[in-house]
């Protein structure tokens, strides 16, 4: 999906010399994606990885024109990161880190405020995969060669979850246009409804899989919206049948605590937006495949 | 992070919030004295636990001597109390709050939570304090009001003050109570709550506004930069096998299910439990070791499962992204050499390197059943708690 990252994004790795961002930097070169460079505050003017490493990212940008960054800071530094990604005019911004607090999360989308809707980052995560255009680009940290080229978007919140969904598509000789985890915490960047949107209007997307869980208004949103704005098929699974109520399970935003946010109470209201279940998870693929059989 | 009900009230008293006079306890002779040195004629003791609803369970007495005080505080400590949010094996009651009756007035409800839809802080009251939010909404939603707090510039005065004369509260009194809203919103965003709830919030005969009893809870992920409100974590409050997960950097919940899990990924492992469901079973846990489920981690998961007596059969299931399956199989392997496990073990690997890791497996001799996809894994769970 071009929309997000595709094989010209121009990406840097901030927290570039630890040793998460150090593996799967070099996981994504391996990849094949556009990888120019890294920030990690103090080192700038060296190489790592055989790339230039920068102090800021305003340096990184103004030197590589990079516009995409993948996050590996710490979770106590990385809504400090993320808002300065948005202002050295970062286009794209993935946060794999888990455990950054919501009080942090609310200020980041606060400040993204002050932008025009034109220039402002797409933050997507925290707590999630990231980002792969199988064939093109990847922006994250999942296995890329689960992945096969092809039409079908995935947007899920669990990162093992995605991974599951693409092989079971793989199995069946279906492909990924492009595959984005939106991340388990309960404030997030990037909603089921800002992705499905975008899928819309991306040409190399045909169909739509989502991928929910218990707890948050989010999937329902995505819902309400794609009743209303859609034109390609959505296919939705939610995961917590058997999760209890008020507890979170895993993921700080997986927990029931309002009507309409337990999986059964999704699923109804998924149904009555016109979105085809995927009544278990391991018929996620052959869902996927009856509707583009249909097609 | 939940915290004591006591707790709870300090914070908040140091936000500006009023509270009844009152004081921990730990022993029934603590208990007379602590009754004396707060005077009045009239006292209540609260069992401390993490839970509400602790009037209907027992936990409440309302004494009129200090020495019933004392009877009170030796009847409930040491007890397990059993609320309809404890589940049947109750929590334990250590600590005693003893509090000066309050001749009440008015019972408010006041309630603070993040709304996940608008990004802010909701603050939610009504006229109905003393039945839970729950109850409320279904029985008198009509008298909840709500407002929104936008967090960059926080509460306004004139916020608080919408909500108060909202809750019909006299004029007088208006400034009195929006105080107390808004000490209760600078708490939940000074200390990153991530729930206040003053229930009820009382008008006392005497036009106090008091905080009769509260509840907080906070943001686990904030905790490093909160050393005051972590140092308030009451263990004894919390399911064993769920401390002794969350110290190992497992995510572990406990269910009433017997077949035991161990899955990388909060999704896979609902995924896996809704699996499980289906074929007939149900989970004795859910256990998310992380993505990257790394061997170290499954020992640990290992150890976690087999201290569960309901356990009956153990499911495996690993979706290797950028670890390898043939990693996986070599951290299962290395377990069961540590830990002996007496039920049937299901193991479904996925992801890179699947033949390898199965392999590996196959070669141990370990004595386990193999499942293909998640469907299988969970028949084949089902099949073997049905023949053990």
């Amino acid at each position: 999906m071009t929309v997000l990252v595709d094989k010209n994004s121009k990406i840097i790795i901030q927290g570039f010399t630890g040793k998460m961002g150090s593996f799967h930097a070099d996981e994504m070169i391996k990849y094949g994606s556009n990888v120019v460079g890294g920030v990690t505050p103090g080192k700038g003017g060296s190489k790592h990885l055989d790339l230039p490493v920068f102090n800021t990212v305003k340096d990184a940008v103004n030197e590589t024109g990079a516009d995409a960054s993948i996050l590996f800071v710490p979770p106590a530094f990385a809504a400090d990161s993320a808002m300065e990604a948005a202002d050295a005019g970062i286009k794209i911004c993935v946060a794999i880190v888990d455990g950054i607090p919501s009080h942090d999360m609310i200020r980041i989308k606060r400040y993204m405020r002050r932008y025009t809707k034109s220039s402002k980052m797409t933050l997507v995560g925290p707590n999630c995969a990231g980002i792969i255009s199988p064939g093109k680009s990847m922006l994250g940290i999942m296995p890329g060669h689960i992945y096969k080229e092809g039409n079908v978007g995935i947007i899920s919140r669990s990162g093992t979850l995605g991974y599951e969904a693409a092989q079971q598509l793989k199995n069946l000789n279906i492909g990924v246009s492009t595959s984005v985890g939106i991340g388990g915490d309960p404030i997030n960047g990037s909603s089921f409804r800002d992705i499905i949107e975008k899928f819309e209007t991306d040409n190399e997307t045909d169909v739509i899989l989502m991928i929910g869980e218990i707890g948050g208004p989010q999937e329902v949103a995505a819902g309400e919206f794609a009743k209303e704005n859609m034109k390609k098929p959505v296919i939705a699974y939610i995961a917590g049948l058997t999760a209890p109520k008020g507890r979170v399970m895993g993921h700080a935003g997986a927990i029931v605590s309002a009507y309409g946010e337990s999986a059964i109470e999704k699923v109804e209201i998924l149904k009555e937006c016109g979105i085809t279940i995927s009544k278990n998870p391991s018929v996620m693929g052959d869902t996927v495949k009856s509707i583009l059989e249909k097609m | 992070m939940d915290i004591h009900e006591y707790q709870a009230k300090k914070i908040l008293s140091n936000f500006g919030v009023t509270i009844p006079t009152g004081g921990i306890v730990y022993s029934p002779e603590n208990a007379e004295n602590k009754a004396r040195e707060i005077g009045g004629s009239r006292w209540v003791v609260k069992a401390q636990i993490h839970s509400g609803a602790r009037g209907k369970a027992g936990g409440i007495i309302v004494c009129n001597t200090p020495l019933e005080v004392a009877q009170a505080t030796d009847k409930l400590l040491g007890k397990k109390l059993v609320t309809n949010q404890t589940g049947p094996e109750g929590k334990i009651v250590n600590r005693i709050y003893i509090e000066e009756a309050t001749d009440i007035e008015k019972e408010l409800y006041l309630g603070l939570v993040f709304d996940r839809s608008s990004e802010s802080i909701m603050v939610v009251a009504s006229t109905e304090g003393g039945m839970s939010v729950e109850e409320i909404s279904k029985e008198k939603p009509e008298t909840i009001i709500r407002s929104k707090i936008e967090v960059a510039v926080g509460m306004q005065n004139f916020q608080a003050r919408e909500l108060a004369f909202g809750l019909g509260i006299e004029p007088d009194l208006i400034r009195r109570a929006s105080d107390t809203i808004i000490g209760c919103y600078k708490a939940f965003s000074e200390l990153d709550a991530t729930m206040v709830e003053v229930n009820p919030l009382v008008i006392s005969k005497q036009k106090q506004i008091l905080a009769l009893d509260c509840k907080m809870s906070f943001d686990n992920n904030a905790m490093f930069r909160r050393s005051q409100v972590s140092e308030l974590r009451d263990k004894t409050q919390e399911d064993s096998k769920e401390i002794f997960a969350s110290d190992r950097g497992l995510n572990y919940v406990s269910l009433d299910g017997n077949i035991g899990n161990i899955i990388n990924g909060a999704g896979l492992a609902m995924a896996s439990m809704d699996m499980i469901k289906l074929a007939g079973g149900a989970p004795a846990n859910f256990l998310d070791v992380g993505g990257g489920a790394t061997p170290e981690k499954i020992v640990k998961a290992f150890k976690l499962v087999t201290m569960d007596e309901k356990v009956k059969v153990i499911l495996v299931n690993i979706f290797a992204g950028i670890n390898r399956c043939d990693w996986v199989a070599e951290g299962i392997v290395d377990a069961l050499k540590k830990i002996e496990i007496k039920v049937p073990l299901v193991i479904r690997l996925a992801g890179t390197n699947v033949e390898k890791g199965n392999k590996i497996l196959k070669e141990s001799k370990i004595n386990y059943i193999e499942a293909n996809t998640l469907e299988d894994a969970a028949n084949k769970a089902v099949e073997a708690l049905n023949k053990s």
